[in-house]
């Protein structure tokens, strides 16, 4: 394994060597055959999906499928603008220069990926490696095999192979690509991993981008309307692949006299979208597996929790389905509440004053998104000036997963570097300043033998006063 | 000692919880009595760097105080500005809506500094962690042990003691140190103890900015200003700490026919800037200390090596003081081609075609820094192009780091991460995105139970397809 993946690397490098991943053709070519797989195999990649999460069709293309399209499209049409160096203004120090800073790629990507969104994760940083200009190594999650199979079939008949592979396998394959050479890692998983991952990167002073998770807190406000409120905390729970999403709101903090509404219009809202019988809902994603599915359900069994369900709480060992359920009043201390949920379950912390949601959420590790529902402009002001996350949304979940302006990614434990849009490109280049002076002009200031005047005309160049510069040319050094 | 560095993490932790470093008012006063040490302490500041380095006072004072100043006028100046959110154009996915990406501290930082600009590259970092909005420990290198202990004083004088702590020591206190969680760690060093940073770091997925090494390369093409040319090469070699800079050309490559030219023109201007007894001359540091000086030497008196010095080589034991030296077509093979030198020797590598140059620059670790004398627009392209390094100087060596709209930083063995100008306010900030949205605007495409009408609806607002839009909208 490790051999193979020593071949793998040394032909790639080969490649990206020749210096073919780096011109405009050769990566617009590239979109361009992502963009095809995506128009010419939908139906499979929903299939895919379906087979491995039984992701609803629906999803599937709006939040998989359309992702990657339409990054491959932003990235077509602003490949030129992103590449082109950008001018900078350069001072007295160096007159007269001029200085541009200039985006190249950095070489070798390995993009390693996550089961719960196994073709947009997959996709979406393959396509910010390849339009940065680098060659690129991705290893699907094996615990979505039938999108991991597709992807590598799709590659393969797509892509420039030479530079752009696809290396399935699990433990044993990720663990011999990690130790490999690269230059640059992005990762999307778990925070356990992605400190393993960091350990290898380090041997090879490689930089990482990751993309972790962590509780994702929504915090609702009185004075708010709750119907809206409701339908969107259930469409970026529930809606999204069933709570196993990083970005999905892990847990609810509202006011103790208030929660009995909130409980109330989301079991109505529900059951308008899922129906009476959940479990039969072809809108619900299943569990990824049977090793999560008892995870959740371990969560749900707990002596400290299993009496304050007041919503859903059914499941189907055999379908791997979990109803959407609501728990209300955890104890602060239960498992529920310290691990990312990463499931259809939510729990409803309460207080006694709003205000007091910010002891809750700084008493945990900075999480990937925070949010907010309300109509209090203080409390919102406050709410983003004391609450790290990675991401923020007032009066909405997820939908800054959509946004390419503006740059997506952790902090802390929820993870480091950012992509989406131009933060793609930006993730995967460098960024080199380039200065050019020309030959006339040279300041003898600068020069041994140092004396006084010198310098004190030197000082005065570094503070850019032309006055005090005129001033010192006066004395003679 | 342990217990020291976890009582002082822990109170900075506190503090910092406390929200008061977050503040303008106490960003603007740290930074205030930053400058007020550079400025009222500027011939402490100088005595220590001669007593550590043997520093003239020119290049201390321009290289590390003035710099300094400079750092903390600009953050002054700019600080309002960096701080304000950045207001961000949204998309019909999310209409109707707006965006801003905030700046927030990651919270509690650890700046380890280096010996060769032991202020520099421990107070700028220090000023760009501040204007941030963090708290800082600061971690000198023991090696500049009067500049460690001047800061200390200083800084324990001046700064805010709960929020800007200076920890001084070696191995045990750096080790102590690094156990502890921080939020964002800046490292100047090398790249051995840089991996130890970075695999220290992982434990707890700690983002880290190493500003390291390398060896950099300067390509000296024909058909230039030689007289310049080799004067801005010994400006940035032997007029930087001799050498000792991480940014110095490291080596030389010129063509074979050129190669004699660019030694006696090296040759004369050293003489003019230094004088017939360079090892004496005041202008120049000293090596840093003895195991330094004992690597340099072992690097001149290899055999491949020895004869191959055609300017300069010697040295005085007892003073730390090597003379500019330089050799003619050290092999491949030799010490001297395989390490960072960072001391005041300079290899010449001659080469048939000066293209030939560009591919031994691209064979080797990607450097901090690389160079190129050159009036041929082509090869200077091709140069641009294809060498990859932390910064490029043209007709130049070193001065990229004083210009602050370009970000300093490696790439590859030289490093990862950025600073100077507002890329040191960026470097310890968070940039947080946040999106608003109102009650408003209700679509109730995004919600269960799906029908075939969402989807094409929602597609076609993915896709920014009005007509799509509309067309969904109708039904049609």
């Amino acid at each position: 394994m490790g051999v193979e993946a020593e071949a793998t690397v040394r032909e790639l490098r080969a490649a990206y060597t020749t210096g073919k991943t780096k011109s405009f053709e050769w990566r617009a070519s590239q979109l361009k055959a992502i963009q095809k797989m995506l128009t010419l195999h939908s139906d499979q990649i929903i299939q895919a999906l379906r087979s491995d999460l039984n992701k609803p069709e629906f999803e599937a293309v709006i939040h998989e499928i359309c992702v990657v399209s339409a990054s491959c499209k932003l990235a077509l049409k602003e490949l030129h603008r992103w590449m082109k160096p950008q001018k900078v203004k350069t001072t007295l120090i160096s007159f007269p220069s001029s200085a541009k800073i200039v985006s190249e790629p950095l070489g070798l990507v390995l993009v390693i990926s996550a089961w719960n969104f196994p073709f947009a994760l997959s996709l979406d940083p393959v396509v910010g490696a390849i339009a940065a200009g680098n060659a690129v190594v991705l290893k699907p999650s094996e615990s979505a095999p039938a999108t991991s199979s597709l992807l590598a079939k799709l590659v393969d008949k797509y892509m420039d192979t030479s530079a752009v592979k696809v290396v399935e396998g699990a433990v044993a394959q990720t663990t011999a690509l990690l130790h490999q050479k690269w230059d640059k890692i992005f990762y999307t998983g778990g925070s356990e991993v992605g400190r393993i991952v960091l350990t290898y990167a380090a041997k090879h002073l490689t930089p990482v981008v990751l993309e972790l998770g962590g509780k994702c807190p929504a915090v609702v406000d009185s004075s708010i309307n709750l119907k809206v409120a409701a339908r969107r905390i259930i469409a970026g729970k529930w809606g999204c692949n069933s709570g196993q999403a990083c970005i999905s709101p892990d847990y609810i903090i509202t006011r103790k006299d208030f929660v009995s509404q909130l409980v109330n219009i989301m079991s109505v809202e529900l059951e308008k979208f899922f129906g009476k019988e959940p479990l039969q809902s072809k809108e619900l994603s299943s569990i990824i597996n049977a090793h999560h599915f008892n995870r959740l359900v371990k969560f749900l069994d707990d002596g400290q929790v299993s009496g304050k369900i007041v919503c859903g709480g059914e499941r189907d060992v055999s379908n791997l389905k979990i109803a959407p359920t609501i728990i209300l009043d955890v104890s602060r201390d239960s498992i529920m509440m310290d691990e990312e949920i990463f499931g259809p379950i939510l729990p409803i912390i309460t207080v006694d004053k709003i205000e007091d949601c910010f002891g809750v959420i700084n008493g945990k590790e900075k999480p990937l998104a925070a949010y907010l529902f309300t109509n209090d402009k203080k409390l919102e002001e406050k709410f983003v000036a004391n609450i790290s996350a990675g991401g923020m949304i007032i009066n909405d979940t997820i939908l800054h997963f959509l946004e390419p302006g503006l740059p997506f990614g952790g902090v802390g434990e929820s993870g480091m570097g950012a992509y989406h849009g131009k933060f793609s490109f930006d993730a995967f280049s460098h960024k080199k300043p380039v200065l050019k002076r020309s030959f006339t002009i040279d300041i003898s200031a600068r020069y041994p033998p140092y004396t006084p005047g010198k310098c004190r005309f030197l000082s005065t160049v570094v503070q850019g006063n032309l006055f005090d510069i005129l001033r010192s040319l006066g004395s003679c050094w | 000692m342990a217990v020291c560095v976890e009582t002082a993490a822990a109170e900075l932790r506190d503090v910092y919880n406390s929200g008061k470093t977050r503040t303008y008012e106490w960003r603007v006063s740290q930074l205030k009595a930053m400058l007020k040490i550079a400025i009222h302490h500027e011939k402490e500041l100088i005595e220590a760097l001669n007593s550590d380095l043997g520093k003239h006072e020119h290049e201390a004072f321009l290289h590390e105080i003035a710099a300094v100043r400079s750092a903390c006028r600009m953050a002054l100046k700019q600080l309002h500005r960096w701080m304000k959110p950045e207001k961000v154009k949204t998309s019909m996915t999310t209409f109707p809506s707006s965006a801003e990406i905030v700046s927030e501290p990651f919270g509690v930082v650890l700046v380890i500094s280096t010996w060769n600009y032991p202020i520099l590259l421990s107070l700028e970092p220090v000023i760009a962690a501040i204007s941030a909005g963090n708290a800082v420990v600061l971690k000198p290198s023991e090696v500049a042990s009067a500049t460690s202990s001047t800061m200390s004083k200083l800084l324990g004088q001046y700064m805010d003691v709960s929020a800007v702590k200076v920890v001084e020591g070696g191995i045990p206190e750096t080790s102590a140190l690094l156990e502890q969680k921080w939020d964002k760690i800046f490292y100047t060093g090398n790249s051995k103890v840089g991996r130890v940073v970075l695999a220290a770091a992982a434990k707890h997925l700690t983002p880290v900015i190493l500003e390291l090494g390398g060896k950099c390369p300067a390509i000296v093409d024909s058909d230039i200003n030689l007289t310049v040319a080799a004067r801005r090469i010994i400006s940035g070699k032997w007029g930087c700490n001799s050498g000792q800079t991480c940014v110095s050309p490291d080596y030389m490559i010129t063509t074979k026919d050129y190669a004699a030219k660019l030694v006696d023109a090296l040759s004369s201007e050293l003489e003019r800037f230094y004088g017939k007894d360079p090892v004496n001359s005041k202008d120049m540091s000293k090596i840093i200390n003895s195991r330094h000086f004992e690597r340099l030497s072992k690097l001149l008196d290899e055999e491949k090596v020895s004869g191959k010095i055609v300017i300069g080589g010697q040295r005085d034991k007892a003073n730390l003081k090597i003379a500019p030296t330089v050799i003619l077509d050290a092999p491949e093979d030799s010490l001297i081609m395989n390490e960072e030198i960072f001391g005041p020797l300079l290899p010449i590598i001659t080469v048939n075609n000066i293209k030939d140059g560009i591919n031994l620059i691209t064979s080797k670790e990607k450097p901090l820094a690389a160079y190129i004398f050159t009036n041929d627009k082509k090869l200077k392209e091709e140069f641009v192009q294809r060498v990859s390094a932390g910064g490029i100087g043209v007709n130049e060596v070193t001065l990229h780091l004083a210009e602050d709209t370009l970000p300093f930083g490696g790439v590859g063995e030289s490093g990862m991460g950025s600073y100077h100008g507002k890329f040191s306010f960026d470097a310890f900030s968070h940039k947080k995105p946040v999106l608003y949205r109102g009650f408003n605007g209700e679509i109730s495409a995004r919600y269960p139970p799906y029908t075939p009408r969402k989807l094409k609806f929602l597609k076609a607002v993915l896709s920014g397809d009005i007509i799509g839009i509309i067309r969904a909208l109708l039904g049609w």
